[in-house]
Order: structure tokens, then C-alpha cells, then sequence
């Protein structure tokens, strides 16, 4: 069967399955639309937190980012798994003892103020606005790249998928969504992992071919090493930036998982605090089993690409691959624009090395080689690793469908935390306390159906920024919101003026930081310094400085408490009992 | 005088903050540690195919991470029962 027909298949059969799943699982009440109940098993739970926290962006572009730093990618795998233990330890247990709907809602009670829950909404909607803009993207990229449709009819097609089953089930029908989403996208990554570990390593498991020996009996690690050097690159396995820098963005990451509201909002679902722990161990090793395959597919697929094009010895004439006898995937991607070759000496041959290595630069005048001709894209390192492991058409559709279950999981749970916290933060909360129950169910629809709406909008009209705004979400969600959350918990003495105090400055030295990198409130051409190392303050770049932005937010909560009046009696009892599994 | 009941839960809450600080101890020292201030010097030794270093760094610390998180949960179920604050 043709690959564009299976791919369609495919794909087809996954929508269908969600929204049957979405007429299953109609929510009733408000408990059900927020949260689901609070009836989720641990380890369904535990499977949903996983699709709803994997984006497309680790599903597509992760193992290529691996690829292409090597060593240096490794804060991205302990950042997004390492804020899981500081979720599971310090607060979803004693939020899920709090046992309300919404973070915000949280931050109001406990700090009795409204206007800390109305200063968490907007930290929480501009961190999920600006991620759920990536989702939506890919999305519409993923349609038009294979399934020839246009980028918008894509878009049109997963918005309607992600409205039908989020506005009728709410956090129940998103929460068995994001199962049936997790299967698809864990089943997608790994096969071609199996795969093309096996053809280079011999072991069918990536985790242990990555330490593997490939066909001429030397370590894959030390082959990768050795073949990087002596085309001008520095060693896979090596540290290349600043490790001031690496420390701080690590940190940045896992403090920023921790706080996004969209995944602690997942624990308040599971019906005991003893549930909310295990979920988070459960989260984790769903997580892990695509998190510790990226690594081994990002080094497997790029050496398998240094391999196509310098099948010979580096240097020797004829040791690059000649264009025409390029295998077939190579021309297909070259045709999406994802892969592109120039040919700078004219010699019919593609050579792939470091030309931005002044050091490297007179061995690659002696080898006759007059720049790089090789792009890739790193996107390109998931998406065409079925193809280049020769395997059958169903599972480069498989992998198609993966990456849609990938954005659509993230995209709804982002959407529910977003219109939660206008339905019942905003309305509910502030607005009109007394509004009843059917009227909050039907202005939460109403929020959902607005908030899909506006992630379309802005997924056709991308705003410039979309990029780097993906890390200010984590910068905002770890000097914003982890902060107050954790001394809400830990300190029965931190007040209101304390977390306000606290929240505004962590948010403000962060965003003062990062415009003056990224351009003022990411106008392009407005930034202060340029983004480059070397102007960085110690060499910390702005998506790492969320860590002194929450240590700040820490300071300045704790001086601001202690100078004013202890909360009252009752918050004080509240902590008390938030700390204590079973109900008094 | 805190009340019998005070004192259990202030006691409860004191060997939960040891736990977790114990916890975070490791934690911190399989990713920051081992993962990236040692991982230079680590990467000299190679164990079945892997740098150490480099290994802590993208397998190791994730693994050490699942079993952090468990033994947290199994140590809290027991100190609930021992406190009685279980939820059976």
C-alpha cells in the first residue's frame, strides 16, 4: 500500500479513537470537567501526565537536538525528568491533600488573597499560551509535511479534534485521551528505535546499544568521538559550553517542570495524597522510556548519517559518498527542504564537516573540501529514522501519528489549565463567587471552546517570538510559581505580602533578563545585548536564569514575611492539615 | 504544652523533611554532581561502552531519579502507618 494512503489510515484511525473516547467520557459535573473526578488510577494517571507533559518538540525535534550537541543536550534529559522528583517530593502530595481544582485557586486560599490567585493566573496563562502556540504549530506542520495537506487545513483539523473532546469531557475525557495518546506516540518512538539499534549495534535495546560496539568491534561513543574530530567537530561525549551555564540551565529546567500548572494540576485527579506519589514515580518511568531512548536514536541515527555520506576514510578522494548514488530517503527529504545539499568544489560528492573551525580549516584545504554541503535539519533525526532502517510504510506512518498524539495531548492539557483558571479562577474566583454550578460547568465549556480558538489563531499567525518564548514558559513557571507553591507548604509563617512580593520579583528580574537578550517584550532588534555568550552575565544565558529568578523570589518572600504580621489562625491550620495525609 | 496529638504530627513532619532533604541529597548529586561537575573527570572511565560521566548524564540520572521517587513513596506509606495518618 502507498506510503501517503497508510499514513492517512493511520493517522484516521487514531482521530476516530479519540473522540470516541471523548463521547465516553462526557463530563457531568464541574469535578469531572476540572478534574476528572478524582477518580484516576495512579498508573493511568501516571500515562497521561507523561503524554500531556512530552510536547511534539521531544517527541520530534529532541533526539536530533541530542544529535547535534552531543554531552551538552543532556540538560534537556535530566532538566525535563529531574523536576519530577522535586514535583513528587514537595508538592503534589500535599496539593492533592488541598484538594481543590486549580493551582491559582491554591495560591489564593492559602496566601487569602485575591489578588496572589489573579498574579498565578496571569503567570499561568502567559506560560501556557506561549508553549500551546509550539503545539499548535506542530500540528499544522506535521499535516502539511505528510499528509499533503495546506499548513492551516492541518491546523483547522487538530483544533477541531482538540475542541470536540476537550469541550464535552473536559479533564476526563483529556485525561483518557492523553492514555490512548501515550500508547500511539511510546509505540511510534520505540519500534524504530528497536530497529535501527539493532542494524548498528546488534542489541535490540537502544538504552544499552548506545554503549554498544558497531560493525568493526569499536564502541559506537568512541567511533562517534573519533569520526567528530577528524571532521573538525569537538567529541560527542564531551562537555562544550560553560558548565556555569549548563548548572543553571538544568536547574532552570527542572524547577520550571515542576512548576508548570498544567502538569501539577494532573495530580489533583487520583483519589489519595498516597496516589499523587505514586503517579509521580509512574509519570516518571513513562517519561524515561522515551526520554533514555532519545539519546541512543540521536546518536544511532547521526552516525548512520556521517556514515551514508563518508562511507570512505576522511580526506581520501574517493571517501564521500557521489550524489547520484544517494539512498532514496535521502532524495525524499531532500524534496521537504529538511535535508539540503550544495555542491562547493564541484566534485559530485557530498562532504559533511565543521567549515566554521578556523583550526580545521587547512586539513580541509588539503583534502580539496571547500565548505559544508550538508544541511540537516534536526527534526529530520526521528522522522526519517524508519525510513533509513528500511522499514515497512506502516510504521512511518506510525510515527506520523505519533508526533500528532505528541502536540495534541500537550496542546489539550495546556488548553485545560488555561480555561480552568478563567472559569473558575477569574469567574468563579473573583467575579461572580456565587455563580452556580450549571452556569460554571457552562462558562468552563465557553472558556475551553475560546482558549481553542485563540491557540488557533495564533498557531496561524505565529508570532515572531513564538520561539524563544517556549523558554520564558519555563523561566516564568520556576521564579513565578514553584517558589510560593513550595513556602506555602514548608513555611507556616509565609504570609500574602510575603508571596506577592516574592512572585512579582522573581517575574520581574526574570523578564528584565531575558528581554535584555531577547529584545523587549520580544520586539526584534530591541535587545539591549546581544544574545552571545560572552555578554551573558557569567556566562548564564537568559533561559537559565529562571533559577536565580526563583532563589530571588525565595529571598525576597521570606525578608517581606518576616517583617510583617504571620497569616491568621485558620491559614495557619490550613498548612497544618495540608501536611497530613488523611482528613481530620 | 503542645497537645499528645500536636507533638505526633510535629514529629511526623520532621522525619518526612529529613527524608525528603536525604532524597534531594542524592538527587542532587546523580544529575549536578556526577551528571555535570564531576562528568569530565568521569568520562575517562569507560564502563560497558559509556563514558561515566556522559553516562550519568543521559541514562543514569533519570534512572536514579524513577527510584528516588519510590523509595519516597514506599518510606511515606510507612511513616504514615507508623503515625497512623494513613488513608485506610
Amino acid at each position: 500500500m502507498d506510503l501517503a494512503l497508510t499514513t492517512y489510515l493511520i493517522v484516521g484511525a487514531t482521530f476516530v479513537l479519540y473522540i470516541g473516547i471523548a463521547i465516553w467520557a462526557k463530563a457531568g459535573t464541574t469535578g469531572e470537567f476540572y478534574v476528572a473526578g478524582k477518580g484516576v488510577n495512579p498508573i493511568a494517571n501516571g500515562m497521561a501526565t507523561a503524554a500531556d507533559w512530552m510536547s511534539a518538540a521531544s517527541f520530534i525535534s529532541m533526539a536530533g537536538l541530542i544529535a547535534f550537541l552531543g554531552y551538552d543536550a543532556s540538560v534537556y534529559l535530566m532538566g525535563w525528568t529531574g523536576g519530577y522528583v522535586l514535583l513528587a517530593l514537595l508538592l503534589a502530595p500535599y496539593l492533592r491533600k488541598f484538594g481543590k481544582f486549580t493551582v491559582p485557586e491554591f495560591i489564593g486560599d492559602r496566601f487569602y488573597s485575591k489578588t496572589a490567585r489573579v498574579i498565578a493566573v496571569i503567570a499561568l496563562i502567559v506560560a501556557s499560551i506561549t508553549y500551546v502556540i509550539g503545539q499548535m504549530k506542530g500540528i499544522g506542520v506535521a499535516f502539511s509535511r505528510f499528509l499533503e495537506t495546506s499548513y492551516e487545513v492541518g491546523l483547522f483539523i487538530g483544533m477541531a479534534i482538540v475542541f470536540f473532546y476537550a469541550v464535552i469531557g473536559g479533564m476526563k475525557g483529556i485525561t483518557y485521551t492523553q492514555i490512548a495518546q501515550y500508547c500511539v506516540m511510546i509505540f511510534a518512538y520505540t519500534i524504530p528505535a528497536v530497529f535501527i539499534s539493532l542494524a548498528i549495534t546488534g542489541n535490540p535495546l537502544p538504552q544499552l546499544g548506545l554503549g554498544g560496539t558497531v560493525s568493526d568491534g569499536t564502541y559506537l561513543l568512541n567511533k562517534l568521538d573519533n569520526i567528530l574530530v577528524d571532521l573538525g567537530f569537538s567529541q560527542y561525549t564531551a562537555m562544550k559550553g560553560s558548565m556555569l551555564n549548563m548548572f543553571f540551565l538544568t536547574m532552570s529546567l527542572m524547577i520550571g517542570t515542576a512548576g508548570l500548572p498544567h502538569v501539577i494540576v494532573r495530580f489533583f485527579t487520583v483519589p489519595r495524597v498516597r496516589d499523587a506519589r505514586l503517579s509521580a514515580g509512574w509519570t516518571l518511568i513513562f517519561i524515561a522510556i522515551l526520554y533514555t531512548t532519545a539519546p541512543a536514536v540521536g546518536a544511532m541515527s547521526f552516525y548512520n548519517l556521517i556514515n551514508t555520506v563518508q562511507p570512505g576514510p576522511i580526506g581520501s578522494e574517493d571517501g564521500n559518498l557521489l550524489y547520484e548514488d544517494v539512498p532514496g530517503w535521502f532524495s525524499r527529504w531532500q524534496e521537504t527542504g529538511l535535508l539540503a545539499w550544495e555542491d562547493k568544489n564541484d566534485d559530485g560528492r557530498i562532504q559533511y564537516y565543521n567549515s566554521d573551525n578556523a583550526a580545521f580549516a587547512p586539513t580541509a584545504a588539503e583534502y580539496g573540501w571547500e565548505g559544508n554541503e550538508l544541511t540537516v535539519d534536526r527534526d529530520i533525526m526521528v522522522m526519517a529514522n524508519p525510513e533509513i532502517a528500511q522499514l515497512p510504510n506502516w510504521v512511518i506512518a506510525l510515527t506520523v501519528a505519533g508526533g500528532l498524539a505528541a502536540a495534541l495531548s500537550t496542546a489539550a492539557g495546556l488548553l485545560m489549565a488555561i480555561s480552568s483558571s478563567i472559569s473558575h479562577d477569574l469567574i468563579k474566583g473573583v467575579i461572580n463567587p456565587k455563580i452556580s454550578e450549571k452556569s460554571e460547568l457552562l462558562a468552563a465549556r465557553i472558556a475551553m471552546g475560546s482558549a481553542v480558538l485563540v491557540a488557533g489563531y495564533l498557531g496561524l499567525n505565529p508570532p515572531g517570538f513564538a520561539a524563544q518564548v517556549v523558554a520564558l514558559a519555563f523561566g516564568l513557571a520556576a521564579s513565578s510559581l514553584f517558589p510560593v507553591l513550595m513556602l506555602g507548604i514548608f513555611s507556616r509563617r509565609m504570609n500574602s505580602a510575603g508571596a506577592i512580593a516574592g512572585m512579582l520579583s522573581g517575574l520581574t528580574f526574570t523578564l528584565i533578563y531575558v528581554f535584555t537578550y531577547k529584545g523587549w517584550f520580544f520586539i526584534p532588534g530591541t535587545n539591549t545585548l546581544p544574545d552571545t555568550p560572552e555578554y551573558w552575565v557569567m556566562g548564564i544565558g537568559p533561559q537559565a536564569i529562571g533559577a536565580i529568578g526563583a532563589l530571588i523570589n525565595v529571598v525576597v518572600a521570606t525578608l517581606v514575611s518576616r517583617a510583617t504580621a504571620p497569616p491568621p489562625k485558620d491559614i495557619q491550620e490550613l498548612v497544618e492539615s495540608i501536611r497530613v495525609p488523611r482528613a481530620s | 504544652m503542645a497537645s499528645e496529638k500536636e507533638q505526633a504530627a510535629m514529629a511526623y513532619w520532621k522525619e518526612n523533611v529529613r527524608l525528603l532533604i536525604t532524597l534531594l541529597i542524592i538527587w542532587f548529586i546523580v544529575s549536578y554532581g556526577l551528571g555535570i561537575i564531576l562528568a569530565p573527570a568521569l568520562n575517562s572511565i569507560v564502563i560497558a561502552g559509556y563514558p561515566l560521566g556522559f553516562w550519568f548524564a543521559q541514562q543514569g540520572a533519570i534512572y536514579a531519579f524513577i527510584v528516588l521517587i519510590f523509595v519516597y513513596v514506599f518510606k511515606m506509606n510507612a511513616l504514615d502507618r507508623k503515625y497512623d495518618v494513613h488513608e485506610e
